[in-house]
């Protein structure tokens, strides 16, 4: 009998230790005490099936552990969460391998950039992807790295782009069957984007899908003269994965320069669309872009969220993806098509769309306020889909609008290549710009931050959670009807994904900057956020 | 860069004149300077002072013209008194030669932050701005400065450093076209009835934190609130009639010579 007994527990620990091959990453959203993407699972929900923490307890959270970051500044990464141990990034390029039930460090890697690297908007890394007993990170001077998921020591270093020409990697990368891809940033200075498969054993390239056509390709026609070679298409934020349909989709970033569509005359594919590519070739199978010959910074890089939906009687495969541009997007995400576009904030850089999908653009005359602004109506920030509401949540600034101006820019290898700039629209010549915490007396202002929960059948909010200041933090929601979600006031809040109520709140003392992650070790589940310089993980009081 | 200098003037200058000899001088607002005014100092800024003092004002250590950053002077006289006896130990000429309509315009150049298409305001004498701001002007019954006067409106000690001459004078003018959304006032209205009017400090999602009318830092929830309503209009009176073009000017000039302590 005891021999038995010790079998079954052999199996269970080393179940409990098992490698994360693909086909647990398949089906990640089946093993809910885990998060083993960046988004929790290849259809990017930012959804867990958990369901210990409710309405009825969520209440009773309390603080478990913090962990202290040892680098200064905002921290926008998403942790994974597998089989009990927490891998999570701190900038530049830290990896931490912490366990979670108390936040104790088992290792810490530090990753040495080559200190030439260029980036626009800080030294972020958004996080580590993990094939078998190996993580995967991209690093600020654009290479991907292999790390022993049991040592935090390097396996392999393989430079993705020339951080010279301010190619660099910010993205959390996503493991599709025995690839890892990922993608570069740089728009603001003249790259030409692509997203790229590596082989997770060599880190051998097996394929490169340029956001940027080159000659003789199709969609070269959408550009002018040679404006292409510059042209920008970011990916910085990690796509999604149907594995019925083998097909990867990515959210692609700016076109350069930023600011003077004067520059590249066309609609400048693929700027400011999501692709459809083959997982296995990196064949494009289709496109939509959001925002043709963008002017305001409109990047497309927010997660591709997928839903299967009945959609006007049909079970359709959708895609839900509310852009940077303010509009919330249904397309068919088998063939590409659009099914619908609806404003979630205020929008007049265009006022419809043709039979095809494609906006009809508004420009203002110069000087005047462009709505959404630079910021976006929304951002990177991680929206969710609850399967069980049917609503999908993004977080908004609301009534948020800059004013832009275009100049011509000379492409200098390595040096920004804007086209001009904005300015966020004042009431007031004297007002100060826009502040984060801990002093806000006015951003109310110039915009406000919001949850929305929109039905993707109307596309209209189904209701709104209003906050005074703007907000960056990403969202998650769970079996259990709630919503978890930060913002810049560094408050921590627990919502009725139903209703929107406020069921439960910390004040964590920093700005939240990224998304929530939900997971569970020996039966009990507990929530993570960062705010500020630390991590805060909460579970239920003993 | 330095290449390109000759040309820019050119055209800067070209422009204004052009700009000169099209428009018909609008009439003067007392005591301010005007367009043609403005237009005529960049141009004697441009033959008289661009060499040491650079097209932007900044060349010279520790002096800033076109963000009125000077190691002495603080009023228009100061200018024209500095203008006529020069700086010989720093290096600065007299400019006797000037006349003073020309003396006037190159002011007029410097206190519109050498923006040829913009307005400038004239500065006045800071120790009569300050007898103004305590007595006919009343401002020290609501704004405190170093230390001194009440707490009702906000703390002007260090406004010198953060706002420009138009600024301030808009100000003076239009106070509640003009407000700042950071000194707004808030009415709070409890559940149980008590109304708290006074300044805001901070805000956030769930609470609100001010300075009342009593002065004692007040913190609320918001869930405990019947009403919050922002006040739309400031409190502090226009100054368009009660204090003449010259007094403004006075004010203005104390008012910039405010830099904390």
């Amino acid at each position: 009998m005891s021999v038995w007994i010790g079998l079954v527990l052999v199996a269970a620990s080393y179940q409990l230790n098992a490698q994360v091959s693909s086909d647990r990453l398949l089906h990640a959203a089946d093993e809910p005490q885990n998060w083993l993407t960046y988004s929790g699972s290849y259809m990017s929900q930012r959804y867990s099936a958990l369901r210990q923490l409710d309405a009825s307890n969520v209440k009773n959270l309390e603080l478990k552990w913090i962990v202290q970051n040892q680098v200064f500044g905002p921290w926008e990464s998403s942790p994974l969460v597998v089989d009990g141990t927490m891998y999570l990034t701190e900038r530049p390029n830290d990896v931490m391998a912490i366990d979670a039930k108390t936040g104790r460090l088992f290792w810490l890697y530090r990753y040495t950039n080559s200190g030439r690297q260029t980036v626009c908007c800080g030294a972020e890394n958004r996080g580590v992807a993990i094939l078998g007993d190996t993580l995967f990170m991209g690093t600020l001077d654009a290479h991907l790295v292999a790390i022993d998921a049991k040592n935090g020591k390097l396996l392999w270093n393989k430079q993705v782009a020339d951080d010279k020409l301010a190619y660099s990697i910010t993205v959390s990368p996503l493991v599709v069957k025995d690839k890892v891809i990922i993608g570069v940033g740089g728009a603001e200075y003249g790259i030409r984007g692509f997203v790229a498969a590596y082989d997770a054993k060599s880190g051998r390239e097996v394929w490169r899908f340029y956001t940027i056509p080159g000659t003789g390709e199709p969609g070269i026609e959408t550009w002018s003269g040679d404006a292409h070679e510059h042209g920008g298409g970011s990916i910085w934020v990690t796509g999604s994965y149907d594995p019925a349909l083998n097909l990867t989709y990515w959210g692609v970033g700016n076109p350069g320069p930023d600011y003077n569509p004067d520059q590249r005359k066309g609609d400048n594919l693929y700027t400011d669309s999501v692709v459809a590519l083959d997982a296995d070739t990196g064949k494009l199978k289709w496109h939509y872009q959001f925002t043709p010959n963008d002017a305001y910074d409109y990047d497309s890089v927010q997660v591709p969220v997928l839903a299967d939906l009945m959609w006007k009687g049909t079970l359709t495969k959708a895609m839900l993806f509310a852009n940077r541009n303010g509009n919330f997007y249904v397309l068919d995400r088998e063939h590409g098509r659009f099914l619908s576009g609806t404003p979630f904030v205020k929008v007049n850089w265009m006022n419809s769309f043709d039979e095809g999908g494609k906006p009809i653009q508004t420009p203002q005359p110069p000087g005047t306020t462009i709505y959404p602004g630079n910021q976006g109506g929304t951002n990177w920030y991680s929206p969710s889909f609850s399967p069980r509401t049917g609503l999908f949540y993004v977080s908004a600034w609301e009534n948020y609008g800059s004013v832009y101006r275009k100049e011509s820019t000379p492409y200098q290898p390595g040096r920004r290549f804007n086209g001009g700039g904005f300015q966020v629209a004042m009431p007031n010549p004297d007002a100060p710009p826009m502040r984060r915490n801990p002093i806000n007396d006015w951003t109310d202002a110039v915009g406000r931050g919001a949850v929305i929960a929109i039905d993707p059948r109307t596309g209209q909010s189904k209701w709104k959670f209003q906050m005074y200041d703007v907000t960056d933090g990403g969202i998650l929601t769970t079996a259990g009807d709630l919503l978890f979600t930060g913002n810049r006031e560094g408050y921590f809040h627990a919502l009725d994904a139903r209703t929107g109520a406020v069921l439960w709140k910390a004040s964590l003392g920093g700005a939240i900057m990224s998304a929530p992650v939900t997971y569970s070790v020996d039966g009990k589940q507990y929530v993570t956020v960062n705010a500020g310089n630390a991590f805060f993980t909460f579970g239920l009081r003993e | 860069m330095h290449g390109t200098r000759p040309v820019l003037w050119a055209a800067v200058l070209f422009t204004l004149a052009a700009r000169l000899a099209a428009q018909n001088p609008a009439p003067q607002p007392s005591g301010q300077y005007d367009g043609a005014q403005i237009a005529a100092g960049a141009i004697l800024y441009g033959g008289q002072c661009v060499a040491c003092h650079g097209p932007n004002g900044d060349q010279i250590a520790n002096v800033d013209l076109r963000r009125g950053q000077f190691p002495t002077v603080v009023s228009d006289a100061d200018l024209v008194r500095l203008l006529a006896a020069g700086k010989p130990a720093s290096g600065m000429p007299p400019f006797a030669v000037l006349r003073s309509d020309e003396v006037t315009a190159l002011i007029a150049y410097i206190r519109s932050g050498f923006d040829a298409m913009g307005a400038a305001v004239k500065i006045g004498d800071p120790a009569r701005g300050e007898a103004l701001f305590s007595g006919k002007g009343g401002c020290a019954a609501c704004h405190r400065v170093n230390g001194k006067g009440p707490y009702a409106a906000t703390d002007l000690s260090e406004i010198g450093l953060t706002r420009k001459p138009a600024s301030l004078q808009r100000a003076l003018l239009d106070p509640t076209g003009s407000i700042i959304p950071g000194n707004r006032s808030v009415r709070a209205t409890t559940r149980d009835g008590r109304t708290i009017r006074g300044r805001r400090l901070n805000e956030d999602a769930y609470t609100i934190q001010l300075i009342d009318e009593q002065a004692r830092l007040v913190s609320l929830m918001k869930t405990d609130l019947r009403s919050l309503d922002l006040i739309p209009t400031s409190s502090m009176p226009s100054y368009e009639t009660t204090l003449t073009a010259d007094e403004r000017a006075d004010v203005i000039a104390y008012l910039l010579s405010l830099k904390g302590r």
